[in-house]
């Protein structure tokens, strides 16, 4: 069971076009700022959005092409989503919710509920059968309209944050279900979320998306560790710097000089962890050839260590012990030294 | 102050003035006389006639006016409401002009079947629904476009076609509204007179509905029996207005 799509759907002034691939009962994450296009994509595949053109084909069958005037109805894809809210029929109880898929499709009641039952157990909801969605919590109202999109044994699986509407007491429960049943389900499944560790729990393939298009995509750790673009940077908390290189120098876009481990000529990105950075009071001599002055803008206390933000010849954040705060008095903001060794620097092509 | 309980005295007076006229101890024997119990049963079958009409076709133009886009929408939305502010008078002139015996349609449905409306209960039901259909029209019109459609979206992917999903999901979704539309038609059904007598005459047994016999009765010395019917008509309208009273009125 497979998934490709090239989409290009226009909503007013904003326009998504891109291609998809999702490979045979992966699971593919979508990640992108607010208003990105990630949901649009997300019902262009579902048939809930017209494509304007482009091809939309699920386990090889053509579900939507304008150019030859095929178009399946949504309920014509074999097909399942979870939508950021639960959207349970309020008039029928949690049990016929699970079972209202397969009854639409044909199946009798009886089996119907049978099946529906089994599936509210294995989300952990048996208890729930009899209630009204009204009756039930954000948590258990997700897991039932999980149930109800699993019951059905669609070819694909679209979730459109499916953590969002869900309070926080409840996520780690409910993304641990969701990660256990998206392991055991066959078909595609593509998710969408802006949290890497939701990310990182339910896909195997990350897909970026910016102002409407794919600014990057590859497996969950290439992506995270050698990022090309700051949306992708900020979220999975890494400096990144674009640059032109020569051999091992690299001068960046932003005016500064860097130097790195592994030659490369042309575009490139320079990205660093704030863990990497060291900051100094004094400017350092010695073994660290990355060194930029500046200030201290921001310090927020994360746990035992302090991320600061420092502006000045680069702008960058820096992850560092609540000693050296301490040792080096950060608090009182000030100029400040940041060094970078040149191995812990990942430089790669832009 | 003043002038608000002007407003008071025009409504409720007359209601108050009704009540002091019946006569409360031949109230039984006047509703069971013959002719009184005809009419009644009249009204009551003419107006769930005509409310059965507004469902079965009515329904269907209102979730069309509310979901479908074509040209000349907004002109047919204000047509069908029409019949709201109408004089019943001229609707049931139009009626005649359309389904009388010389009219368009009624002339050739005559020529074809040999049925005719005219002095015909089916007449009274058709004037009925003229004057009362806008009433389910408007507020399901309302209700369809007004809903929630995030639930039919959800029952799309589920692979429900729209005529499970309009029965399964959008239906139970408008459902209070229905029943408040539902109830305003058939009192507004019930209560007809002046498309009914110009349209379908006043014939009784046949077309002659309570209000009708009301008239004739107040014309021709019968008060007691006009009375007695009058208060069927305004326990009824009464009762309707409080199974309406938390959708419209508000309660606060």
């Amino acid at each position: 069971m497979s998934v490709s799509a090239q989409v290009d759907v226009s909503l007013g002034t904003f326009r998504l076009r891109l291609a998809l691939e999702v490979a045979n009962g992966t699971a593919l994450a979508l990640v992108g700022p607010n208003g990105a296009g990630k949901t649009t994509l997300l019902r262009a595949l579902a048939g809930l959005v017209r494509l304007g053109a482009g091809r939309v084909a699920i386990d090889g069958i053509v579900v939507e092409d304008p150019s030859k005037g095929v178009r399946l109805a949504p309920e014509e894809r074999r097909l399942g989503v979870v939508f950021q809210e639960p959207r349970l029929f309020d008039h029928l109880s949690a049990l016929d919710n699970v079972a209202f898929g397969l009854r639409a499709r044909g199946v009798r009641r009886g089996e119907a509920r049978t099946t529906a039952s089994a599936w509210l157990e294995r989300v952990g909801l048996p208890e729930v059968a009899r209630l009204r969605p009204r009756q039930l919590s954000g948590g258990q109202a997700q897991r039932v309209a999980l149930a109800r999109a699993l019951a059905t044994q669609p070819a694909l699986l679209l979730l459109d944050e499916p953590l969002a509407a869900v309070d926080a007491s409840a996520r780690a429960e409910l993304r641990h279900l969701l990660r256990q049943e998206l392991a055991r389900y066959t078909g595609c499944r593509i998710v969408v979320t802006h949290d890497p560790i939701e990310a990182a729990a339910l896909a195997e393939r990350l897909v970026v998306i910016e102002d409407g298009r794919v600014s990057q995509q590859g497996p969950l750790a290439e992506v995270t560790a050698r990022p090309r673009s700051s949306w992708v940077a900020d979220m999975v908390g890494l400096n990144l710097f674009p640059g032109q290189a020569k051999g091992t120098t690299v001068r960046l876009d932003a005016g500064a000089l860097v130097t790195t481990a592994t030659a490369l000529e042309g575009p490139v990105f320079v990205a660093f962890r704030p863990n990497a950075v060291t900051l100094h009071r004094r400017r350092p001599e010695g073994s660290a050839r990355n060194v930029w002055g500046g200030a201290v803008a921001e310090l927020n206390p994360v746990g035992d260590r302090a991320r600061v933000r420092v502006k000045g010849e680069l702008a960058l954040v820096a992850e560092v012990t609540a000693g050296a705060v301490a040792e080096l008095a950060l608090a009182d903001h000030g100029p400040v030294w940041a060094s970078v060794k040149a191995t812990d620097m990942e430089v790669y092509p832009a | 102050m003043v002038l608000a309980a002007g407003a008071v005295v025009i409504i409720v007076l007359p209601l108050i003035g009704l009540l002091a006229r019946v006569s409360w101890s031949t109230l039984w024997s006047e509703l069971s006389a013959h002719d009184a119990y005809v009419a009644l049963r009249l009204s009551l079958e003419t107006s769930l006639g005509a409310l059965a009409i507004a469902l079965v076709v009515g329904l269907p133009l209102a979730w069309v006016l509310a979901r479908r886009r074509f040209p000349g929408r907004s002109v047919l939305r204000g047509l069908v409401t029409l019949p709201m502010v109408l004089p019943p008078v001229v609707g049931g002139i139009a009626l005649l002009y359309a389904f009388g015996r010389r009219g368009v349609a009624g002339q050739l449905i005559y020529h074809l079947t040999g049925w005719r409306f005219v002095f015909n209960t089916s007449g009274a039901m058709l004037a009925e629904a003229f004057v009362s259909m806008p009433f389910l029209i408007v507020t399901a019109e309302a209700a369809f476009r007004s809903m929630d459609r995030r639930g039919e979206e959800a029952a799309a992917t589920l692979g429900a076609g729209p005529a499970y999903r309009f029965r399964r999901v959008t239906l139970p979704a408008v459902a209070p509204a229905l029943a408040a539309g539902a109830a305003l038609t058939w009192a507004r059904a019930l209560g007809e007179f002046g498309a009914t007598i110009t349209f379908a005459g006043n014939l009784p047994g046949a077309t002659q509905t309570t209000p009708l016999l009301i008239y004739l009765d107040i014309e021709s010395g019968h008060e007691a029996t006009a009375l007695a019917l009058s208060l069927v008509l305004l326990v009824v309208s009464l009762a309707v207005l409080v199974g309406l009273r938390d959708r419209w009125l508000g309660s606060p």
